[in-house]
């Protein structure tokens, strides 16, 4: 797949990073270098390999199901922008 | 708008069940409920730079008792994904979910319809994953107040396959994962407090014809929301198809206050979840070990419970189905059969009395002000004779009212039934001197007439002994007499 300004454009919104139109032709650029690179890696041979989920070869440490984490809410209310009534405020959501 | 010719309905649900677990799944903060906002919002569930997630044990171990409950395949390796998408109450901006290798693969469960008829609804498999936060739109004047309190709760979101052809099917489908999963312990299942919440996708189609396109009706959280709002989008469906239109694949927003649904006006690419393994965590593997010994353990499930009442309590099919099917209920019936010593007149206290005052006063069986060993002391009085069935009545509704235990309103209110023959014969000659006409007429009748008349001399001493004379023998005490 190649990528254009108008991909580019897109997966910046969907990441909400503010991306210039004068910079998207170069960074089309770029992700097709990398894509081409993926193309390279697509050529393997894995029907014998596992999907990779993780490069360690561990599992995941579960824990007990305990409470261990204290109520922070005065700490950390106060670095939001705005809050009210413990609540953190927001621009109004509508669905 | 009447509709022509056959439709078939086709429908899948998406089942979010929350875990009861103590702590969050990737984090030690509390999972509590009712507390002021955001004072369950650790550093991890606030998504703060820096912290990392560790699995919480019993969240996978639910997942995994409930993958065996429904016959499913475990995974030996599941992995845990991100779902990017950014709103408010997503502190991460992506949720933290399975998709290729969920820990619940393909099972089944087999519902019962109301015509007895039995279907099977097979899952197409089941994940584990973290709730949001919540959004609250009130009271903030214009601006979203964001509570995190639920955030990092953890669920398994339960996929069926698209085996279902109407509400009904849907409605029983969702019942018998309600009984299972709390049948488990592993899920409160609280309705009201959106412990269980359902995603309905729904096509309809001509007989024959390939699948239409579906809908998917959002976070339903009442089986009777689920049935009005299956029924809504159904015609709907039909109506746009029969006018020559075509249904738009969707999200829709079903209002139970008002049994209508609007579109969801999502942006396109708002459904670009963009999902890959999560760094933060690795795969988790569960042991042959560990799966047989879950299966050890597992409790008694709806289906075998019926089958028991059925066995041991002698119930009828129908009302093994109604007690055993919410573990409130099944609780509640058997405590009360066990201090009552009748597990027939448990059921049919349970079933008719009891859920009709439950009914009435829109009150869960857990709530109810008679306790399950209170009904059975009633139960208890009332088979050694203690009590008519009449005063049981009284005596139940006195103990609704917190007026005590029902050995102590009966003491109290003197509503033992009148067992010393020799007080019940002294009203019963008073009775029958009192109505020398009746009894006149009373010996002039044939046999058959008799039976009749003696009636007039039950109530007149049931009245003077104010309903606790055993009418049994008052009858055999008049038939002496007269």
């Amino acid at each position: 797949m190649a990528i254009d300004s108008k991909v580019v454009a897109r997966a910046a919104h969907l990441a909400r990073l503010r991306v210039d139109d004068s910079e998207t032709a170069e960074l089309s650029a770029r992700l097709n270098d990398i894509l081409g690179m993926v193309d390279q890696l697509q050529q393997a041979d894995v029907d014998q390999v596992e999907p990779l989920a993780h490069p360690l070869e561990v599992s995941q440490p579960l824990r007990d199901d305990r409470v261990t984490e204290p109520d922070v809410r005065d700490k950390v209310l106060p670095l939001a922008p705005a809050s009210e009534d413990g609540c953190f405020l927001v621009p109004r959501v509508i669905e | 708008m009447s509709h022509s010719g056959n439709w078939e309905v086709v429908i899948g649900l998406e089942v979010h069940v929350q875990l009861a677990t103590e702590s969050k799944i990737f984090s030690g903060t509390s999972t509590r409920t009712g507390d002021e906002p955001n004072r369950h919002a650790s550093l991890i569930d606030l998504g703060m730079p820096g912290t990392l997630p560790v699995v919480n044990k019993e969240a996978i171990r639910n997942a995994i008792r409930f993958g065996l409950a429904v016959n499913a395949d475990i995974a030996r390796r599941s992995v845990f994904e991100r779902k990017n998408y950014f709103y408010p109450d997503l502190p991460k901006g992506y949720q933290t979910t399975q998709l290729a290798e969920p820990i619940v693969g393909a099972g089944e469960v087999e519902v019962q319809l109301e015509n007895g008829d039995k279907k099977v609804v097979r899952i197409h498999h089941a994940h584990l994953e973290e709730d949001a936060g919540k959004s609250l739109h009130e009271d903030f004047h214009g601006q979203t107040g964001i509570d995190l309190n639920r955030a990092g709760t953890p669920l398994i979101e339960i996929v069926s396959e698209p085996d279902m052809s109407g509400a009904e099917d849907a409605v029983a489908f969702a019942r018998k994962l309600h009984s299972i999963v709390t049948s488990l312990g592993i899920c409160d299942g609280d309705m009201s407090q959106g412990n269980m919440r359902f995603d309905v996708n729904i096509s309809v189609r001509r007989p024959g014809e390939p699948l239409g396109t579906r809908t998917e009706t959002k976070n339903l959280n009442s089986f009777r929301f689920m049935e009005k709002a299956i029924a809504l989008e159904v015609a709907r469906q039909i109506d746009v198809l029969e006018d020559g239109g075509e249904i738009v694949q969707e999200t829709r927003l079903y209002n139970g206050e008002t049994n209508t649904a609007r579109s969801m006006r999502t942006k396109e690419d708002a459904n670009d979840y963009r999902y890959f393994p999560c760094p933060d965590l690795l795969p988790v593997m569960v042991s042959e070990e560990e799966i047989q010994t879950l299966r050890d353990e597992l409790p008694e499930l709806p289906d075998a419970r019926k089958a028991r009442y059925i066995e041991q309590y002698q119930l009828s099919a129908y009302d093994a189905d109604l007690l055993s099917g919410s573990i409130a209920t099944a609780r509640y019936f058997e405590t009360a059969a066990e201090h009552g010593g009748d597990a027939k007149l448990a059921a049919n206290w349970v079933m008719g009395e009891l859920a009709a005052k439950l009914n009435a006063e829109d009150k869960d069986i857990s709530d109810s002000p008679v306790s399950a060993e209170h009904l059975g002391e009633l139960i208890q009085r009332l088979k050694d004779g203690t009590i008519s069935s009449k005063i049981a009545k009284q005596v139940f509704e006195a103990c609704w009212n917190g007026e005590g235990s029902p050995d102590r309103i009966i003491e109290a209110q003197g509503l033992k039934q009148m067992s010393d023959s020799g007080e019940l014969e002294k009203i019963v000659d008073q009775v029958i001197a009192d109505s020398p006409a009746q009894v006149e007429d009373y010996r002039n009748a044939d046999d058959a007439k008799r039976k009749k008349k003696i009636g007039f001399f039950v109530g007149q001493v049931m009245k003077a002994t104010q309903g606790k004379a055993n009418p049994q023998q008052v009858n055999q005490l008049l038939q002496q007499k007269l």
